[in-house]
């Protein structure tokens, strides 16, 4: 019958740009080893293994193969899923349907990106499809600079606004650390000297290529008792996917994240999102992004969010805490990406989130996860049982 | 000693998950067909034999495909949007064996989080000019990758080591092919049916000793597609469902030389856990149907003794009629097996669908005689079986 599930155990690894020091495998043991190391459990109390990554970006095949020996996954159940940007995510809603399911007790998420070994852009152009857009398709940088434009156009935000979410982002890695990215911003001058991409999206708008993995132990209500750490219980999870021609007739749409948390919100009570849950780790692939999908999400009105985020409601010491680890501009191993949301949800949620630790109480955390054409994996973590 | 890892939770009355409907398109090399156009046409199949309406009948979404063969990252955008996905139920992609969908389905559904999921996988072989380059780079790269590895050759380093341990000979892995293709003749949704004889299989054009090229699954296209529901569900969609009993699955190690290849260790801890999961005792007198995955003839009597129906080393007796007692040869793969043609990825799943058809007594062409009460399905993936899952189905009317 369906059961409780929590996660009792987080791990991940430091986040470079590359990482000649370690091959995958021993990346991805490096997270293994402190998830367990956090939970305090041997590789003999894991169940399965629920294990992914984005397919093509190593150059590799079948990469759950290598990794097997390398997480302790010899020798028991596992399986390997991937789903793109929401990859990391998505590892861990399987996760937490094999413990609800009654079948496993204690089940180890373990997602991974190596950039370096391959090459990411190459990988990722060939997501449109080789028929009718992938002569048009420029990759992440394209669909964020339209994104930014069409934010601003919207809502009239000044074009600073994406720097200034920057330097909220720098100011919180700085004090993560496990973060990739970490920008000295002195000032919002100094933060306008990045270069174009494409405008209005500059270089510090945009999420870096890291290398770097993330692993989760999850567990049934039953064992929860018999874990060193305190549980952070799992109250929900969806999915909303969107069509392969997302780019159809030039429109810009966002209508999978506001489905995927108005049914999350729905299902467990949330009228005011703002105040009832205390901290988001949302997958933003660009600083415009998270602006955008903050109003989409429901936290604020439409046009609201960067009006907000002038008057720093968004900081990791304010009213309403944002990506407190720093994000997904600071820090973006893909397979892993979605994966650390919810690790780092989960670290605030049990008060362990050390110098990035939010002030307000740490009751409900939405982690969120982005990628494939547009599609949102949604959790939702709560400190308390019920 | 085997650790106990899973609970018997279909025992009395928990919750169970019945296979409601099936589909399979016809497996063959379709030129004119793109791969998520093969997994629509087994999805409307499928969704009219259960009567369920497309993306409003289900919660949730399955897909098994691979990007390296779709030849595009992120296959399963195509492949999700034509089960339904947009804006719909949610999607997970599983980028192993079909047989892991269909148990990462029946899991969804026991965690109360859909009570009805629709799983499909898809492979199209035929656009992939050389798969052992694939392959290769499913070898880790600082040793295996570089001496140029791939599966095929990994399944003939198996098939030796076995064939030494036992005292087994190349004629006797060919005359299993020879079975296999037999009975593929009758399955009218295989590629290859054509009786072969021992000679043709032993001097056709040797891949990787002792494996032939008609001694290998032939490589084709297609999709297959089921709708899997909560015992309450699948009551009201069908009144002849197949309840999934029991399922495992286990990694082994990556490293060919850190193994023994002639033991399949994984399978015999997958299917470990399905039996105990099903309240199997004794699989060999219990269970009238195998469908086992052989992506090379060797590997059916290697796979018959990882899941314990026969003693090691007997594979090769009992597949000719010589073995213990109560088992019947023609139990193992009525349907024709995967030498036959059928495309990688969609294998596993194709064995539950194919072993649904028998208890269901739809298995055209093949159907077993008498009414069988149980089949294991089996599914593996990797060089020379790293992974293998297994699941037991019982007829449930």
């Amino acid at each position: 019958m369906p059961r409780r599930t929590a996660i009792v155990g987080v791990g991940q690894t430091y986040h470079k740009a590359r990482r000649p020091d370690v091959n995958i495998g021993e990346l991805c043991a490096e997270a293994a080893r402190a998830c367990l190391e956090d939970a305090d459990l041997t590789v003999g109390d894991v169940d399965a293994f629920i294990l992914g990554n984005m397919e093509l970006f190593e150059g590799r095949y079948s990469q759950d193969m290598w990794q097997v020996d390398f997480v302790g996954a010899f020798g028991k159940p596992g399986i390997r899923v991937t789903t793109g940007g929401t990859t990391g995510a998505t590892l861990a809603c399987v996760a937490f349907e094999y413990v609800a399911s009654g079948v496993y007790d204690t089940v180890m998420a373990l997602g991974f990106e190596k950039q370096s070994e391959g090459d990411t852009r190459a990988g990722l152009k060939t997501v449109s499809d080789p028929l009718w857009i992938r002569w048009l398709t420029t990759g992440a940088i394209g669909y964020f600079s339209r994104q930014a434009r069409y934010y601003m156009r919207e809502t009239g935000a000044p074009e600073h606004m994406g720097s200034l979410v920057r330097m909220r982002l720098a100011e919180h890695a700085k004090r993560n650390p496990h973060a990739h990215l970490r920008l000295e911003i002195k000032n919002i001058e100094e933060a306008m000297k990045a270069p174009y991409l494409i405008p209005p999206l500059r270089q510090t708008d945009m999420c870096p290529t890291s290398e770097g993995a993330c692993a989760i132990v999850v567990t049934s209500e039953e064992r929860v008792s018999k874990m060193a750490r305190r549980p952070v219980w799992v109250k929900d999870w969806v999915t909303v996917h969107k069509e392969a021609m997302y780019i159809r007739g030039g429109r810009h749409s966002v209508e999978d994240l506001t489905m995927a948390a108005s049914k999350l919100f729905r299902r467990n009570g949330i009228t005011k999102p703002r105040e009832q849950i205390s901290v988001a780790e949302i997958y933003a692939p660009s600083t415009w992004a998270e602006l955008e999908w903050l109003e989409a999400y429901g936290f604020c009105e439409k046009g609201q969010a960067w009006r907000l985020e002038e008057e720093g409601h968004f900081y990791w010491n304010r009213e309403f805490p944002v990506n407190p680890s720093g994000g997904v501009v600071c820090t973006n191993p893909i397979g892993a990406t979605g994966l650390i949301r919810v690790a780092e949800c989960a670290l605030q949620l049990r008060g362990d989130a050390g110098e990035h630790q939010i002030r307000r109480e740490a009751t409900l955390g939405f982690a969120t996860a982005w990628g494939g054409s547009g599609w949102t994996v949604a959790v939702l973590l709560s400190a308390q049982k019920e | 000693m085997m650790r106990r890892v899973v609970k018997k939770v279909f025992a009395g009355d928990e919750m169970r998950v019945g296979i409601v409907a099936v589909a399979q398109t016809a497996f063959d090399v379709h030129r004119a067909l793109r791969p998520q156009e093969l997994t629509y046409l087994a999805v409307k199949k499928c969704l009219e034999i259960s009567g369920l309406p497309f993306r409003d009948g289900y919660e949730d979404i399955v897909t098994c495909s691979s990007d390296h063969w779709d030849g595009k990252t992120l296959s399963d955008v195509e492949h999700g949007e034509v089960a339904g996905a947009h804006l719909g139920p949610g999607e997970v992609k599983v980028s192993m064996d079909g047989a892991n969908a269909v148990i990462l389905g029946a899991i969804k559904i026991l965690s109360g989080h859909a009570k009805c999921v629709l799983v499909t996988a898809c492979c199209k072989e035929s656009q992939v000019l050389d798969p052992s380059i694939i392959e290769n780079f499913g070898f880790d790269a600082p040793y295996q990758q570089l001496i140029g590895l791939d599966f095929t050759q990994a399944a003939g380093l198996q098939a030796v080591a076995y064939m030494n341990r036992y005292g087994l000979s190349h004629k006797d892995f060919a005359q299993i092919a020879v079975t296999e293709r037999r009975r593929a003749k009758g399955n009218p949704r295989l590629l290859a049916r054509e009786d072969l004889s021992l000679e043709q299989v032993m001097e056709s054009r040797m891949l990787a000793y002792p494996i032939t090229v008609l001694e290998s699954r032939v490589p084709c296209d297609g999709a297959c597609a089921m709708v899997l529901a909560c015992e309450e569900r699948a009551k009201e969609l069908t009144d002849r469902p197949v309840w999934i009993k029991g399922f495992g699955s286990c990694y082994d190690h990556h490293n060919l030389g850190d193994r023994d290849l002639s033991q399949p260790f994984a399978l015999k801890k997958a299917s470990f856990q399905a039996y105990e999961m099903a309240g199997i005792k004794d699989p060999a007198k219990e269970i009238q149907i195998f469908e086992l995955s052989e992506h090379y003839s060797y590997q059916l009597p290697l796979w018959m003794e990882g899941i314990g129906v026969c003693r090691e080393g007997k594979g090769v007796e009992v597949l000719g009629g010589g073995g213990q007692g109560a088992l019947d040869p023609e139990a193992f793969n009525p349907s024709g097996g995967l030498l036959g043609g059928v495309p990688r990825y969609v294998a596993g799943a194709s064995r539950v669908i194919e072993a649904f058809l028998q208890l269901r007594g739809e298995a055209e062409g093949v159907q077993v005689p008498g009414e069988p009460q149980l089949a294991l399905a089996h599914g593996t993936y990797g060089p020379a079986g790293q992974h293998h899952c297994v699941l037991i189905l019982e007829r449930g009317f």
